[in-house]
């Protein structure tokens, strides 16, 4: 059964002040399926995630990434967004002083403009953000501080997996989003995004552990080494790196 | 792909919307400053003699004292005699018996800013003194108030009306010797706004002025005086714009509070006057003082600014918590952007007993912007259980603009509490990167960003000024960030 793929990201090259870090890189995800991206730090995962978001600083000097049949490189970061692409961030970033609930608000109606649905009114807005609050277990004083500001890692982290249940992605792509959790907020946030699955969007998850991934379970793991995928499978490839290391891996590769 | 620190750097001017000049005829004098100068300005406006010698006085003092140097600004010696001092829309008769008699092109002016001058002013609920280059044309609501007992006039009616109360208050919270500015003001200070709100009263209505330089190459000397008597309490709304010129021009007032036995002035000021171009050419300098007493015991005075407007900005809105109990506070925002300058802050000078203060400071840089806060805390040997909080954020938009903090704390009484808390932050591609991934642009960010830094003060702001300060400031920011 051949489908439109989500994401085709082909013989990808890229990087920054003329360092290449990106070195060919090729994946296809289809809709419906999560896939998960291991490897060692420096492999350039996080670079892989920050171009696909659009930011700033990034030359890509060959190769294409096509989302949804489009040249997502030549949208601007926003569009992106509004045309359903999700960055979970490793850092989330804090704004102080701007209220969490009124961002995601300005948030969503931009993605719901663009989209041409009608702009969400507060009333409107709470009732969706309470129901997508209980995915996360989240308490509601978290709403009505600033954006991330003064949150701990744990808290940073969830919020983050609430954005994305509210502004309710076709790609999102979780950047080490198990780092710095202690394991119960981890099972959280887990189960977060598991509720979140649906036949037509998909995930990239991005982690440096297999941890991650009892909880979270992917369709496809994919191993990167200096800027390419050296190796790609099934769930039990991320098992065989847990007990194996990826030495063995990079050898052979 | 450009850089990060090329789109943060790559700043575009802002349109200025108030930059148009209204062509009415007006009567000037002729430029440069001399006792005739001052005697004519006088005359004028048939001004009682005790009010004349005082302004020669003024003069007089002004002529011993040297222009300061120790502000953080720099801009070239103003030529004190290439300024006219006295301009004002010229009148077909005597002055206008009634708002119907103001010259229509005046009120258009005022409409194009946006100030309910007319009928607007019942609706919106604001009274309005509007100030002219150096004359006052007019006050709404005046009646109304007057039912309370409050008088709100320009500072002429005021001097021939209430000559005893003028007298008795004029200069004595700024007095003529205060500083080099404070006495030009003094000498050749051409109108302004006056209030006074009785015992007991509440004023019912937020009162506001708004000040306009129309004619080129004149300064703007306005003078205003308010007096809050015992439990009395006014909230005070002042707003500013000019025409954009290529040269500067100068803009130095002076504001006195006066705040009785359990009364309270709320003064809030939207600076807007034209900052000048991105090379920094043309635009008002802004040299002003304004002080509060706190005279009677649990007064308070709060100052709110924003100041988003002007080359060079340069002021302190101070506090003299004399009465036991009193309270001062201040609030502000102050943005530079382009070539802009500002050294603003403020004093709280505690001598009573139980005397407060609270300073919150918030300065906004980009461009080539340089914006410094200064502000003095003393607390006298008199001050027994004074407080004091203060807390000073800077936000740097860019590589090229500055930030700087001047604080100064002087204590002379050991139960005294002092705090003073301090911070700057870069607005930064990561910030702006984080709110496009969520789908907003980046202007939107910027402004979403740059308006929760401002909260604090934002939200002591009257709520209709709240929101203009909100949207002036998105326009003074707009293309700070590519």
């Amino acid at each position: 059964m051949t489908k439109t793929p989500i994401l085709q990201i082909d013989n990808l090259h890229a990087g920054v002040e003329g360092k290449e870090i990106l070195k060919g890189l090729t994946l296809t995800i289809h809709a419906g399926d999560v896939h998960a991206l291991m490897g060692l730090n420096g492999s350039g995962k996080s670079t892989l995630a920050a171009i696909l978001a659009g930011r700033d600083g990034y030359e890509v000097s060959k190769g294409t990434v096509t989302y949804m049949g489009h040249d997502l490189l030549d949208m601007d970061p926003e569009v992106r967004a509004r045309e359903g692409v999700f960055l979970a961030f490793q850092y989330p970033v804090e704004i102080p002083g701007v209220n969490s609930t009124y961002f995601l608000k300005a948030a969503l109606n931009e993605i719901r403009k663009h989209r041409g649905q009608s702009e969400l009114d507060a009333i409107d807005f709470l009732a969706l953000v309470r129901e997508k609050m209980k995915l996360l277990e989240l308490g509601e004083d978290l709403l009505k501080r600033s954006v991330n500001s003064g949150f701990s890692g744990g808290e940073k982290k969830r919020a983050e997996i609430f954005q994305m249940a509210v502004l309710d992605p076709i790609l999102a792509i979780l950047d080490e989003t198990d780092s710095g959790l202690d394991i119960d907020a981890l099972k959280t946030v887990a189960e977060g995004v598991n509720k979140l699955r649906r036949p037509d969007s998909a995930q990239l998850v991005i982690t440096h552990y297999q941890r991650l991934l009892n909880y979270i379970v992917p369709d496809h793991v994919h191993v990167m080494a200096d800027g390419r995928i050296v190796k790609s499978g099934d769930k039990s490839l991320a098992l065989e790196l847990e007990s194996k290391g990826y030495d063995w891996i990079l050898k052979s590769s | 792909m450009s850089t990060s620190t090329d789109t943060i750097e790559s700043l575009v001017k802002q349109d200025y919307k108030y930059g148009f000049v209204t062509d009415v005829e007006s009567e000037s004098a002729p430029p440069g400053l001399n006792e005739d100068i001052i005697r004519l300005i006088s005359t004028k406006k048939q001004e009682p003699q005790w009010l004349t010698d005082w302004r020669l006085k003024s003069y007089r003092h002004w002529l011993t004292l040297k222009e300061p140097q120790w502000q953080f600004v720099k801009y070239p010696p103003v030529d004190f005699q290439d300024i006219t001092y006295y301009s004002a829309p010229k009148q077909k008769d005597d002055a206008p018996k009634s708002l119907d008699e103001v010259d229509p092109k005046l009120l258009e002016t005022y409409e194009k800013l946006g100030i309910p001058l007319r009928e607007r002013a019942r609706l919106a609920g604001v009274a309005v003194d509007a100030v002219f280059d150096s004359v006052s044309v007019g006050t709404t609501y005046r009646e109304d108030l007057a039912k309370q007992g409050i008088i709100f006039c320009s500072f002429s009616e005021a001097v021939r009306e209430h000559p005893d109360m003028v007298r008795k208050y004029l200069g004595s919270v700024v007095p003529y010797t205060d500083n080099y500015y404070a006495a030009l003001n003094s000498a050749v200070f051409s109108d302004g706004s006056f209030c006074y709100i009785p015992k007991g009263v509440r004023c019912p209505m937020e009162l506001s002025t708004y000040f306009r330089i129309n004619a080129a190459k004149s300064g703007q000397f306005e003078r205003t005086l308010i007096i809050a008597d015992d439990h009395a309490s006014v909230s005070y709304l002042e707003g500013c714009t000019a025409p954009m010129r290529d040269e500067n021009q100068l803009h130095a007032a002076v504001v006195e509070l006066v705040a009785l036995e359990g009364s309270e002035i709320k003064y809030s000021t939207v600076q807007n006057w034209y900052p000048g171009d991105e090379q920094g050419r043309g635009g008002i300098y802004n040299f002003v003082t304004k002080r509060g007493l706190c005279k009677g015991r649990n007064s308070r005075i709060t100052w709110t600014q924003v100041e988003t407007g002007s080359a060079i900005t340069w002021k302190y809105p101070s506090c003299i918590l004399l009465g036991d109990g009193s309270k001062g506070e201040f609030y502000s925002v102050a943005v530079v952007n382009n070539r802009q300058q500002a050294d603003t802050g403020t004093k709280m000078i505690h001598i009573g007993k139980n005397t407060r203060s609270t300073i919150v400071s918030k300065g906004i840089s980009a461009g080539h912007g340089q914006n410094s806060y200064r502000g003095l805390v003393e607390i006298r040997q008199s001050a027994e259980n004074a407080r004091n909080f203060s807390q000073c954020d800077s936000m740097l938009i860019g590589n090229s603009c500055g930030a700087h903090t001047f604080p100064y704390i002087e204590v002379k009484n050991t139960t005294a509490s002092v705090e003073h808390e301090a911070s700057t932050s870069k607005i930064g591609e990561d910030q702006i990167f984080y709110c496009n991934s969520r789908g907003l642009e980046t202007q939107d960010a910027v402004n979403m960003i740059v308006n929760g830094f401002c909260k604090e003060v934002f939200k002591e702001l009257p709520m209709e000024f709240a929101v203009e300060a909100q949207k002036l400031l998105g326009v003074s920011l707009e293309g700070s960030v590519g």
